[in-house]
């Protein structure tokens, strides 16, 4: 039975996404996306701003309830569960342990009252640990990690720089050890040399860790940097769906065709 | 599984068709392969050759499933089983590419920050292999095309062109696939290290792997080579 049911865990998606839709007013801000998602596969969406990226990440992510469609997810033991059919305290246990959500900004995602190793820690407290030694010993290999000075761990967040926040969140996301990870603009505000840097740590850390990831950018170089395959969106609306290198490369619908050869060549 | 008499297909191309339709230039459809059958065997080294626009590139791109083929079987032999490349799911193309097809182009695209010997070992540590083992590996690869010690640690982005494309070798033939495919590899290479890839040619062809490869130098082709393929230039009035 065990067997059987980890089994159907490694072949079926783990996340299903179903005639997704979100109205603001009369607008669509996204309409009739479907698509699946497999364990440790990264998804970028790419599209130019107002073309409704980010709000169907926070569709998809639980933080937005959508007006149509569903968000499917196989949880570790093998069971599906509806992500917005569940009631509200469990899905935000889900979003806090399984799933790990990276914001544009890191003040979106980090608490600013507490050091940042606590910023980590409460990670793990959430979910159940209470050694300190053990919790202090994890936050502190989570921050060198994502290669943050561990002799600064207990200082607050705003004297970090942007890059260094930036990195912090991804720890805070990343020490529960989840699954699947949303991250809208990871690298948006930074610096190119600071973005390099966040843009290897990332796709270490996503084949290290097996991890599933759903990016929004509008950078198609990140794109295909992290990425295997890519969504392209325009007007609220999934246009176009494949392989990173192949949408890139030959790209079929008349917007992505439009979106790859107003790339700059540098 | 033993080696038999016959030898065994590793690619099997048929009745393929490729077009652009170029939305945003005017609308035009250009169809660049048509009805292509095409057949590899293990153990051989097929050059492609053609005019320059027939479309040597786009079926090698074809094949490993960065272009979409309009029409036809793209069948390559994965895990003993002929898959085929122009309708697997995304999942299969990915695992098939992992282990299977080794895709080395004409310019190295490289990651910021990854040091030269990552660079090589990435393909061998995606599959499995221990760091160190994976480390040796590729060490032993850049040993084999001159590829200068002292550069090992540094991320390619600064070196010439030849070294980034002995760099692009190196990684294409840090795992032993068991199809190759080679887009001009040596297009920046003088003699000395064209003949060294050769002999990673030679080896790969040993082992039984199949190998598909354009090569602008003809003398470099006949000397790797099985066979030749001529792809013929579609003709205005098939298009």
């Amino acid at each position: 039975m065990n067997a059987i049911s980890k089994l159907a865990a490694h072949d079926a998606p783990l996340l299903t996404v179903r005639g997704l839709a979100k109205y603001f007013g009369n607008r669509a801000a996204c309409r009739n996306v479907s698509f699946d998602l497999w364990p440790g596969e990264v998804l970028a969406i790419v599209g130019e701003s107002g073309a409704g990226k980010t709000t169907l990440l926070r569709s998809l992510c639980g933080d937005k309830a959508p007006d149509e469609g569903k968000v499917l997810f196989t949880r570790r033991d093998g069971s599906i569960c509806d992500v917005y059919g569940i009631p509200e305290p469990e899905r935000r246990i889900l979003t806090r342990t399984d799933w790990g959500i990276i914001h544009q900004n890191p003040r979106d995602g980090l608490r600013y009252g507490v050091s940042a190793g606590a910023n980590v820690g409460e990670r793990l407290m959430a979910v159940g640990a209470r050694n300190y030694a053990e919790i202090r010993k994890s936050a502190a290999s989570w921050l060198d990690r994502l290669e943050i000075d561990v002799a600064r761990m207990d200082e607050l967040p705003f004297t970090f720089s942007g890059g260094m926040q930036q990195r912090l969140q991804i720890a805070r996301n990343l020490v529960t050890q989840p699954r699947l990870v949303f991250m809208d603009e990871p690298t948006g505000g930074l610096d190119v040399s600071v973005q390099a840097k966040l843009l290897d740590l990332l796709r270490s850390l996503v084949s290290e860790l097996g991890l599933a990831a759903i990016l929004v950018t509008h950078d198609l170089a990140v794109a295909r940097l992290l990425a295997d395959r890519l969504m392209v969106m325009r007007g609220g609306e999934a246009v176009e769906l494949g392989l990173t290198d192949q949408v890139l490369d030959d790209p079929q619908h008349p917007y992505t065709q439009l979106l790859v050869s107003s790339v700059l060549q540098i | 599984m033993t080696n038999t008499a016959t030898p065994t297909v590793a690619i099997d191309v048929r009745n393929l068709e490729k077009s652009f339709h170029l939305h945003t230039q005017g609308d035009v459809a250009l169809t660049v392969l048509r009805g292509l059958d095409f057949r590899v065997m293990a153990g051989e080294c097929v050059v492609l050759s053609g005019p320059s626009g027939a479309g040597k590139s786009t079926l090698l791109r074809c094949l490993y499933g960065n272009y979409l083929a309009q029409d036809g079987q793209i069948f390559v032999r994965h895990d003993g089983v002929m898959v085929d490349i122009a309708s697997a799911h995304h999942r299969t193309i990915l695992d098939v590419r992992r282990r299977t097809l080794g895709y080395v182009s004409q310019f190295l695209r490289v990651v910021p920050r990854v040091p030269t010997l990552d660079v090589v070992a990435d393909p061998l540590i995606h599959s499995g292999v221990a760091l160190d083992e994976a480390r040796a590996k590729a060490a032993d690869l850049l040993s084999r095309l001159a590829v200068p010690e002292r550069l090992w640690n540094v991320a390619p982005q600064t070196f010439s062109g030849g070294e980034q494309q002995r760099v692009n070798i190196a990684r294409g033939f840090a795992l032993e696939y068991p199809i190759l495919l080679l887009d001009e590899p040596t297009s920046a290479l003088d003699p000395e290290n064209r003949q060294r890839v050769a002999g990673l040619i030679e080896d790969a062809k040993k082992r039984g792997a199949a190998v598909v490869g354009i090569f602008h130098d003809h003398d470099f082709g006949s000397m790797v080579g099985t066979r030749w393929f001529n792809v013929q230039p579609v003709t205005k009035a098939a298009a």
